[in-house]
Formats: structure tokens, C-alpha cells, sequence
């Protein structure tokens, strides 16, 4: 089946097996391995792209479903190569360790962070219950996101927490 | 395989007719897919079909993905909507697939069991009504023919006044439920209790009902004697999930905390 | 001639809590995991597994695969052409099964085919008839046919000795998965010549790589095994699964293989945290002091050996905990069955033990009216001190009275229930304040440090020069803990340069790291790396007769012998293989010096209960780690939240439910992982002490935040609720209803 539509930007036409889950055809089709599968059941989130702007689990849709929709994958989010503020917040707050999950994870922080400007704490809890670490514990997540938000509103972000680590000799 | 994306309903119940797979959200079906467990070779996808995408008080169409009920549903519903899957699952996920799977933990089913909700079903021929617990049939399996597609829930104009939805998981967040409930109760003191995941379908607990409709402000031992009797009239089994045992207790406890806060409510 | 203006300081190195170099690779989706791997002409690999825990295979007709378009190999047992067997310890899995099949979802035929679809259809199409087995799925009953893959006695001490205060107990621990969110993923690359290039999701490549050669009798140069990106790991990479699957179909079909699991295959493809039974006995005199400890121990190792045996014996050489003893009985008992195979996960054994010791201490405490931390404190193991259950002296830094005194001097911390957000039950509305109860609890812990009883335990590393400065070469695993981070620090910090970086290299071109497991690449490729280091400087230093070298190159006083250019020039580069101090193989009675270095750690869990419902939110879990030196603070704080979240999972949630030997949740929808939404805040005090032999006194700090904060949960939850709660996870129904797991 042929379809029309817009990653990154880009437009895009290709002729797809209907068979083929839109994650497949981002990866593979579209070599944009960004995007992770870690659960086909749609609970780990890794796959988490934005669809006209929201966030949905890439491995529960057929790509032909996406025709004429507008997608946005982690390799959208970097302009002209200077970082998204929410890549930049994963990078300065070692939101990441083996960062399997952290593509998905920053989608979903984009989607809320495009809703909400200044969310609080549990808005971000909540924004990203969708979405598994199995390394982080999340807390770095959570301060990568603030981190994020005070950057997107032109503010300087919250200083790190390891500026008051306790280590006791 | 073959996936059609119809332009309008006539096209979608054409092609559900003519034997394709309708395809809401994708949060259940893709999962099948994804495994193996299904392969469908015809599929017509519903996703951008605005004509059952329509919200009103008394009418919602199929097509009205979590995400928007969470905000706009009625109270216990939009408490429901909450708890389904996670955010990304609630943009995709339909209210109308949520009833097409009928899965005995779907989390907006008990909801309209309590309110007696109906299930609009539309084929070629014409949309007929059924009452929900004439819509579903057992695990999985409901009364819609494979030509007829769910087009909308369609709600009484007289909604009760209370209504609260409580859900029990193992996790705090994106869990398949082992025991939901939702209570409504009006100013006359009618009482309903629909519960999920605790037998084959929705079910309502009617012995239950009756006894604490007719109490005005109920004692500890009428709390007390309305758990147990929702505890003896729901159907749970034992699974890799939970017990039939906690799911009894659960069912219980969950429907007195769920009329105490409608009492509360009242008393407000 | 340039003449100096000012010594720069070192950036970057150790102490620092420096930013990950593949941060930006990550976040920007272009870093290569295994999963992403593409080479033109490449075949898709996917497996036919048996539906039975135990059978024997009448017949497998590959016929129907083969029939389907686009399949070019559908191998079998008899495919294989060496001994086709593989295991870490012992190799005793078949590759493929043969005549029997001893646990569900074993592998018994393998497909390449042209695309994954095609591949996944031909292994469904492969026809294999079963005679079905009656499976053993009981390890008790396997202890008594004595289907073991090991016993383990331990006796130390006068064994009449006898307190006057008693506690017995027995515990259960459930099969916990590693999960790691990426799956098992490779690709094998045939060079033409026989031999064959792998790259796979790894722990420890060099061991693949031996697994690979011997399996399908090969000679060892003919396999490379190639560090690549994979998705965590946490144990469930240290054995072998597609590896050897992928070289036999790379040299069969002369093409690229790939081979990605899915989820559920995951789950069956990877060995699992053994679950454990556990009998009890404490004695103490009046005063608290521990005068006797019994246990028996048992563990079900499932149908392979994999690491079996050395779990039990870490589970049995912990079994007392961080805690002075000096009668003590252990026995111990690796259960064969047909399970599916258990193997290693974060904590190794001292995982299982420590929450039945830390249950056990704290049912002694209230035996004796005392405060728990103030009776582990009584009993505190010290530098100097034996080791309860082996009588090792420990002569390493073991800080165990300073995490007890770090914790109890943590603030709590915590607002009433509700008020910093979620309740028990979360977003399911079932609790309000008043349902809820708090509790407050404590664990401590002791884990050794790299590999034991004897295991010649290297790691080697290779520094050299290059114009981006300097080069760590290794084939260590980066599995996420940021071993690129910690390496490089101590290159430059050592070298006294601030440019330098990490390689991964392949099998053929350095010697092992050994395994990226137990808490060892910090001490053990850092060690390597600090001394290879160390040595090249003082080389050049001598080479130059020179006093310093930096960025800039070779300096004598403040003049520049040779510039960095002409370091690189000469191709300054030097080599080191570390050990650690030697161990040894226990004696009769399970004594002796099997450990190198131990780490203790402790953990205070604050959470509210909904007892009613027997729902748990886990509010905090407070720590305080031995670490020698934290050489990345925030590295190190990053293993800790993660590693107390795999805990919190124990706790209350995470296990593979087993009917009769098959996995009934082997997908994320039921295997639950805990979400942020059940992620507890932390607090985490790192103590440092001087004295391990790990670089700059470094201990590794993987694994303790993941073994005391389980017991620390579940003591919390005792507390909120006075339920006994002897088996982790706790379930709902442990806490609401009224029976208790009562052996």
C-alpha cells in the first residue's frame, strides 16, 4: 500500500506491507533505529513517537495507519544538531544509563512538555508512568525533565542534585 | 494482508460486511498481532472515522479515545479513563474498542453496567440498541455480529448524582485491574454496584444493591453486611493474576469505600 | 621550545561526577544496539522452543519450514557439528535439544529465512513430536532424589553451642527476571574462512566466545566475539542463548544472521533469579549477641547448570549477614528440576539470604524487646573480625557499624500520608488517608566483591596514546553503568592527562575483562586500567628523563621534551592484566578464604499500607553503601535508585508465576516492573573508607542496592501491618487476607 506522510519534518512517500507495525517501518524501512521495541504488548514504551503531536506506542499502530499524519522520532527533536532542551536535560541530569528506554522517554517528555510549561513534579510522575527504566530508578528522570522545562521557559534550570551530595569519610 | 481506511461509516460497515477486522486504537488487537495470536488478513481501520467520534452527556460514540473521556466523561467514567494502560495508550484507545474486546478487566465496563448504559450496534441494515448486560455474553464474546460494528455508548439523560470508580492493581500505575467497582447511588438513596474482573463480563451486584437502596444513612453493620454481600455475589476465579479469594475480599471492601465516599458526598 | 606556563589540574578525573560519553549517541537515537545492527545480504534467525517442561522428542520434521519460501537453513540436534553443549560453569545445555527437552521453551530447532516474518512462520512450521514427561517442578522433592547440581555444608564453631533466646523461621523468595529492557539481539558474520565474527548482547564476551568455540568444535581463532550497545543487563547476559544459535546458522548458510527476541521469548531465553526456601535459626544470649545461626538453604537452579553452584555457595557464604557469629550450621542445596534455568541476577544469591537473616534479626529484636538497628549494631561485623559462616578474617574496610550509625542519623523525611502524592492503590482511587498505615524498616547487607573460591579473576586493559588522547582499550561491557565514564577517570586522573576515552574491542585483539557482574569492573578493569596506566607514565617519564606528563606532552622541569604529537608518534602504549588477591575453594566444612572483598550496605523503607487491601506504596528507601571511594558520585547514585527500584521490585511485585514448569506471565503486561509511579525517593549517603585493593581504594557498587532494599520493604511493611510476611513479593492478598505461606 502506498502512503504520503511527514517524519521529521520530511515528507515521505513509500509503499508498505499493511502488515507492517508503524515501529517496524520507522526502523526499519525508514532506518531511524532511535525508536526501541522492548515489549510488543505495549507496556515498556520505548517505542513512543509523537503522531500529530501525540505521544502514542508506535508497536500498537499499522504504518498505513500513519497516512498523511505528521510524526516526530528522537532523531526529530535535535535542530541543526544543538541538543532538545529534553535531550540536553537527559544528558546534564544522567537522566540515562544503558538508554534503551530513554528515546520513548523523552518523546513522552516532549508530549507533556508541549502541553504543560511548567508541570509540576507529579505531572511529570504521571506524564511518563507510560514508560519503563529498569536502570535509573527515574529519579534523574524526573530532574532531567525539570530541567528541561525551566530551559524550554527560558530559565536558568535547577542546580543538580550531586552539588549537595553527602559523602561521609 | 489488506488494511482500508473507510471515509465515512457506509464504507466501514461495508467493509465489516464484507468480513474485515475493525481496528480501533489498536491496544488490544496489535498486542494479539504483535504476538502472533492473531493474524488478520483484512483490516479496516477506524482510527481517523469521525463519524463515530461524536460526545455528548447522553451519546458517546465509539470512536472517543480515553484521553478525552478522562476529561470530559461522566465522573466514575473519567476516573476509569484514568486507569487505562498509560498516557500514550490513552490517546489511541476507544471507549468503542474497550466494549468491542470485552474483556471480563476491561476498565470502562463496569461503569456502564452501573449506569445501564446501552450498546449502539450499526450494520448495513440498520443500528439496533442493546442493553449492556444483553451486549455481553461471556469472556470475550458479546452479541454484536460480524457484520455490525460498535458505533456508540448511549447513556440515560438522568445520570445518578454520585458516582464513584475505584480500581485494585498490583502496581500503582498501568496495570490490568483485579478487581474494579463502580457505585453510584441517588438522592433517593438507589443504590448500583457494577464490578469488573470478577466474573466473565461486568456484572452488577444486586442483592447488594437492593439492601443498601433502601437504607437512608446506614449503620457500620449495614456497611459492613453490603461488603459481604457484594463479597458472596461476585464470580472471581483464581489466575497467575490474583485469587478468587482476595478478589471476593476486594470486591467488597472496594463497594463499601465506594458508597461511603458517595454518602460522603451526599452529606456535603 | 615551549616553555611552561602553569600545570593545568587533571578534568574529568576521578571523584568527578562526569557526564557519560555515549549520553549523546543515546539521546539522540544513533547509538548501535545490538537490535539496530544491518549489514546487506543478512538473514533473519528465530527459534522453535519446546511447549513442554519435559519431553522426549519422538521426531522433528523440518520439512514443512523448509517448504516455506524465503527459509534457507532449519537446523536441529543433529545439525551441530561439535559436542554442542555449552554452560558457564559446566557445559551441560545442549545447544539444541536431542533426544529430551527438560524445561518449557527449551530450544530444539533453529531457522534463518530472508526476512524476521518469514523466520518466525518457519520455526512455528517446524513439526516436533513430544512424548510428554512427568516434569519435576518441586525442589524439595529433587533434593530428596537427589537431582542437585551441588550440596554445600558449612560448619564453624562449637556446634553444641546454644542462646537463650530462639527465633526460627522459614522464608521464600519467588523467581525474580532480570528484564532488562532491551532484549537479546545479534548478528553472526561468516569471514569466509570457517570462522565467524559475533555480535551480541553480552556481559562477558570472551566466555561467549569459548562457549561458541567449543560448542560447535571450532578452533579458537576462528570466532571473534565483539562488544556491542545493549539494553541492560542486570545478569541475564552473563550465559549464552542466541550466540551459539547464530554461528551455527552464519556458518551453515554462509550469510549474516540476525536474531532479535521478543519479550516472551526473553523470558524463556534467559536464565532467572533462583527462587529460594529458606529454614531458620537464631540464637542470641540475653544481650542480643548472636550465639548460634542455622539455615538450610534451598534454591531451584532448574534444568541447567549455569551458575547454580556458585549462587548457592554465595547464598550460603552470606547466609549469616553482616554479623558476628561463631557457631554456625549451614547447608545448602542447588536443586535440579525442570524449571526453567536459573542462573545470575544483580546480588547473586546474597539477594535470597539477606531477607530471610534480616527477617530473622528482626523477629530476634522483638524477641528480645530490643531496637533492630540497635541489635545489628551489637553484632556488626568489622574489619579484623571472621566472616560468621567461612571464618575468613576480613581484612578489606567493612563499615558496617558506620551504615548503621549513617542510617539512624537520616532525617525521615516524610509527609502525611497522601500529601506528596500518590496513595497505595495510585491512580485506582481505592485508598484514602484514613485506610492508610505507615511503617518504617530496616535491612543490612554483605556481598563479595568479584569472582570466588579460587576462580583465577582477571581483567585486562590496555592504555595507549592516540591523538584524541588517551585510549582505554578493553573488552569489558558497558551494560549502562558507565563503566566508559569510570575507566576513563581513572586514566586521566592516573596519567595526569585530561583527554581520554574509552574502546571496546573485540576478543581477538585483547585478553578477558572477565564478566560485567558481580560489582566487578570498577575494581577489576579499573584496577587493570590504573596500573597500565600508571606504568606507561612512569615509562615515559623515565624513557624522557622527565618529572611530568600532560596534555601537552613531556615536560622536565618547565620545558616540553616531547610534544603529545611525538608520544603518539612512538606509539606509547602498555598493557596490564590485574588480579585480585588470590581466593580459594572452601575446605569440608565450607572454610577458608573464598573472597576478595566484601561491600555492606543498609537501607530504612518508609511505606504506607493499605491493609486492607493489602496495597503498598513504597515512600522512601534511605541508604547508606560502603564504596572505598566513589570515583563518579552521581554514577554510583544512579546504581543505587536503580538498583533499591530492582529491590522495591522484589518486595512487592515482580515474579514469574511457574504452573507445573511453565511461565505463566512472560510478557510486560504481567510480569509487573515497577513505573515511576512506584519508584520510592532516596537518600543516599556513600561511605568512604581507605583499604580495598580496587583503584584509589574503589569498591564496586552494583549489587548492594539491590540486596538489603527487599528485606528493608518488607520489614516496613511488617511494621505498618504486624503480618509476619514471609515470602517476597508480597502480594496483595499476603497482607489482606489471613493465611501466611507456613511451612
Amino acid at each position: 500500500m502506498k502512503i504520503s506522510l511527514t517524519i521529521n519534518g520530511r515528507e515521505v512517500s513509500a509503499d508498505v506491507e499493511p502488515r507492517t507495525l508503524l515501529v517496524h517501518f520507522l526502523r526499519e524501512d525508514q532506518g531511524l533505529t532511535g525508536t526501541h521495541i522492548g515489549c510488543e504488548t505495549s507496556y515498556c514504551g520505548a517505542c513512543t513517537v509523537l503522531v500529530d503531536g501525540k505521544t502514542v506506542k508506535s508497536c500498537t499502530m499499522f504504518a498505513v495507519q500513519a497516512d498523511g499524519a505528521s510524526i516526530t522520532t528522537v532523531e526529530g527533536l535535535a535542530d541543526n544538531g544543538q541538543l532538545h532542551p529534553v535531550q540536553e536535560g537527559f544528558w546534564e541530569r544522567h537522566g540515562l544509563q544503558c538508554g534503551y528506554c530513554t528515546p520513548g522517554m523523552i518523546m513522552s517528555a516532549v508530549g507533556l512538555l508541549q502541553e504543560k510549561q511548567s508541570p509540576s513534579e507529579d505531572e511529570i510522575r504521571h506524564a511518563i508512568e507510560g514508560n519503563l527504566c529498569r536502570c535509573t530508578g527515574y529519579h534523574n528522570i524526573v530532574r532531567a525533565i525539570e530541567y528541561a522545562a525551566a530551559k524550554m521557559r527560558g530559565e536558568e534550570p535547577p542546580p543538580p542534585d550531586w552539588e549537595e551530595e553527602e559523602v561521609s569519610v | 494482508m489488506e488494511v482500508i481506511h473507510p471515509r465515512n461509516l457506509e464504507e466501514a460497515l461495508a467493509a465489516v460486511a464484507d468480513g474485515m477486522t475493525p481496528l480501533a486504537g489498536g491496544t488490544d488487537l496489535m498486542v494479539e498481532v504483535n504476538y502472533g495470536q492473531k493474524r488478520p488478513e483484512r483490516v479496516v481501520a477506524l482510527r481517523r472515522l469521525a463519524d463515530i467520534a461524536d460526545f455528548s452527556p447522553t451519546r458517546i460514540g465509539a470512536g472517543v479515545r480515553w484521553r478525552r473521556i478522562e476529561k470530559e466523561g461522566p465522573r466514575a467514567l473519567a476516573q476509569a479513563a484514568r486507569t487505562v494502560g498509560s498516557p500514550q495508550i490513552r490517546n489511541a484507545g476507544t471507549i468503542g474498542g474497550n466494549v468491542a474486546t470485552a474483556s471480563p478487566a476491561g476498565d470502562g465496563l463496569p461503569f456502564l453496567a452501573a449506569v445501564d448504559a446501552s450498546i449502539e450496534l450499526t450494520s448495513g441494515s440498520g443500528s439496533r440498541l442493546l442493553r449492556w448486560d444483553e451486549y455481553f455474553v461471556g469472556v470475550k464474546q458479546t452479541a454484536r455480529r460480524s457484520d455490525e460494528l460498535v458505533t456508540a455508548i448511549v447513556l440515560a439523560d438522568d445520570l445518578p448524582e454520585r458516582q464513584e470508580f475505584a480500581k485494585v492493581g498490583v502496581r500503582n500505575a498501568m496495570v490490568i485491574s483485579t478487581v474494579c467497582c463502580v457505585v453510584t447511588r441517588r438522592e433517593d438513596g438507589a443504590t448500583t454496584v457494577a464490578l469488573g474482573s470478577v466474573a466473565p463480563t461486568p456484572m452488577r451486584a444486586r442483592r447488594a444493591e437492593e439492601m443498601i437502596s433502601s437504607e437512608r444513612s446506614p449503620s457500620e453493620a449495614t456497611l459492613a453486611e453490603f461488603a459481604r454481600l457484594v463479597s458472596e455475589e461476585v464470580a472471581p476465579i483464581t489466575d497467575h493474576r490474583s485469587t478468587e479469594e482476595y478478589r471476593r475480599h476486594a470486591a467488597g471492601v472496594l463497594a463499601r469505600r465506594l458508597l461511603e465516599r458517595c454518602l460522603r458526598r451526599e452529606a456535603a | 621550545m615551549t616553555t611552561r606556563t602553569g600545570r593545568r589540574s587533571v578534568q574529568g578525573g576521578i571523584g568527578e561526577s562526569t557526564i557519560r560519553p555515549d549520553g549523546v549517541p543515546k539521546l539522540r537515537g544513533e547509538f548501535m544496539y545490538a537490535q539496530d545492527m544491518h549489514v546487506e545480504g543478512m538473514l533473519w534467525g528465530a527459534t522453535t522452543r519446546s511447549p513442554h517442561p519435559h519431553a522426549r522428542i519422538v521426531s522433528i520434521d523440518v520439512g514443512p519450514a523448509l517448504a516455506i519460501g524465503g527459509v534457507h537453513a532449519v537446523l536441529t540436534h543433529d545439525d551441530i557439528p561439535g559436542p554442542g553443549l555449552f554452560g558457564l560453569e559446566h557445559p551441560d545445555q545442549p545447544v539444541l535439544a536431542g533426544d529430551v527437552v527438560r524445561y518449557w521453551g527449551e530450544p530444539v530447532a533453529i531457522v534463518a529465512a530472508e526476512d524476521e516474518d518469514t523466520a518466525r512462520r518457519a520455526a512455528e512450521a517446524v513439526v516436533v513430536e513430544y512424548e510428554e514427561l512427568e516434569p519435576l517442578v518441586d525442589a524439595e522433592e529433587a533434593d530428596a532424589r537427589d537431582e542437585v547440581f551441588r550440596r554445600m555444608k558449612i560448619r564453624r564453631g562449637d556446634q553444641e553451642a546454644r542462646g537463650s533466646v530462639v527465633v526460627e523461621g522459614y522464608y521464600e523468595v519467588g523467581m525474580q527476571d532480570q528484564a532488562p529492557l532491551g532484549t537479546e539481539a545479534g548478528l553472526a558474520v561468516p569471514d569466509g574462512n570457517g570462522g565467524v565474527d559475533l555480535y551480541a548482547t553480552s556481559q562477558f564476551v570472551h566466555v561467549d566466545q569459548q562457549q561458541v568455540v567449543e560448542a560447535l568444535g571450532l578452533r579458537p581463532e576462528q570466532v571473534r566475539a565483539h562488544p556491542v550497545g545493549i539494553g541492560g543487563a542486570f545478569g541475564a547476559r552473563e550465559d549464552v542463548n542466541l550466540h551459539i544459535h547464530l554461528c551455527l546458522l552464519a556458518l551453515y548458510t554462509g550469510r549474516p544472521v540476525k536474531m532479535v527476541y521478543h519479550r516472551g521469548e526473553s523470558f524463556t531465553g534467559h536464565v532467572h533469579r533462583h527462587p529460594a526456601r529458606m529454614w531458620y535459626r537464631h540464637e542470641a544470649d540475653e544481650n542480643g549477641r548472636l550465639v548460634r545461626v542455622e539455615a538450610k538453604i534451598l534454591v531451584d537452579g532448574g534444568a541447567y547448570a549455569s551458575t547454580t553452584a556458585a549462587v548457592l555457595a554465595n547464598a550460603c557464604y552470606f547466609a549469616v549477614g553482616p554479623y558476628k557469629c561463631d557457631s554456625v550450621a549451614v547447608d545448602g542445596v542447588g536443586a535440579r528440576t525442570n524449571n526453567p534455568p536459573c542462573g545470575a541476577m544483580r546480588g547473586f544469591g546474597a539477594v535470597q539470604v539477606c531477607f530471610a537473616y534480616e527477617s530473622q534479626m528482626d523477629r530476634l529484636a522483638s524477641a528480645l524487646g530490643m531496637d533492630p538497628l540497635e541489635l545489628r549494631r551489637r553484632n556488626a561485623l568489622a574489619t579484623g573480625d571472621r566472616l560468621a559462616t567461612t571464618g575468613q578474617v576480613i581484612d578489606t574496610p567493612l563499615p558496617v557499624v558506620e551504615v548503621i550509625d549513617s542510617l539512624a542519623a537520616m532525617p525521615l523525611l516524610v509527609d502525611e500520608p497522601g500529601s506528596g502524592g500518590d496513595l497505595p492503590g495510585g491512580s485506582g482511587l481505592t485508598t484514602e488517608p484514613r485506610h492508610v498505615r505507615r511503617g518504617v524498616g530496616y535491612a543490612l547487607s554483605i556481598k563479595n566483591l568479584g569472582f570466588s573460591e579460587g576462580f583465577d579473576d582477571y581483567a585486562q586493559a590496555r592504555v595507549r596514546l592516540s591523538p584524541e588522547g588517551a585510549i582505554v582499550e578493553t573488552a569489558a561491557i558497558e551494560v549502562g553503568q558507565g563503566l566508559v565514564n569510570v575507566l576513563a577517570q581513572i586514566a586521566r586522573t592516573t596519567l595526569g592527562v585530561s583527554r581520554a576515552e574509552v574502546r571496546h574491542v573485540d576478543t581477538s585483539r585483547i585478553d578477558s575483562a572477565g564478566s560485567t557482574s558481580a560489582s566487578r569492573q570498577t575494581q577489576l578493569s579499573g584496577g587493570a586500567t590504573h596500573e597500565a596506566a600508571r606504568r606507561l607514565r612512569q615509562r615515559i617519564l623515565e624513557h624522557y628523563r622527565a618529572d611530568d606528563l600532560d596534555d601537552e606532552g613531556v615536560w622536565r622541569g618547565d620545558t616540553l621534551v616531547a610534544a603529545w604529537d611525538d608520544l603518539v608518534r612512538d606509539g606509547w602504549e602498555e598493557t596490564v592484566t590485574f588480579r585480585h588477591p588470590p581466593t580459594e575453594p572452601p575446605d569440608e566444612n565450607g572454610q577458608g578464604k573464598m573472597h576478595a572483598d566484601f561491600a555492606v550496605a543498609g537501607h530504612r523503607a518508609v511505606v504506607d499500607v493499605d491493609p486492607e487491601l493489602g496495597l503498598v506504596r513504597v515512600l522512601r528507601v534511605d541508604t547508606a553503601q560502603d564504596v572505598g571511594k566513589a570515583l563518579n558520585p552521581e554514577s554510583i547514585r544512579g546504581q543505587i535508585e536503580g538498583g533499591i527500584l530492582q529491590g522495591v521490585g522484589l518486595a512487592v511485585m515482580e515474579e514469574l508465576v511457574l504452573d507445573r514448569g511453565r511461565i505463566r506471565n512472560a510478557t510486560f503486561t504481567d510480569y509487573l516492573l515497577p513505573t515511576i509511579l512506584d519508584a520510592p525517593d532516596v537518600e543516599a549517603i556513600l561511605i568512604e573508607q581507605e583499604g580495598s585493593w580496587g583503584p584509589f581504594g574503589a569498591k564496586g557498587v552494583g549489587e548492594p542496592p539491590t540486596i538489603s532494599s527487599t528485606p528493608a520493604v518488607v520489614a516496613a511493611i511488617r511494621d505498618a501491618t504486624g503480618k509476619e510476611l514471609n515470602r517476597v513479593p508480597v502480594r496483595p492478598q499476603d497482607i489482606a487476607l489471613e493465611e501466611e505461606v507456613a511451612r
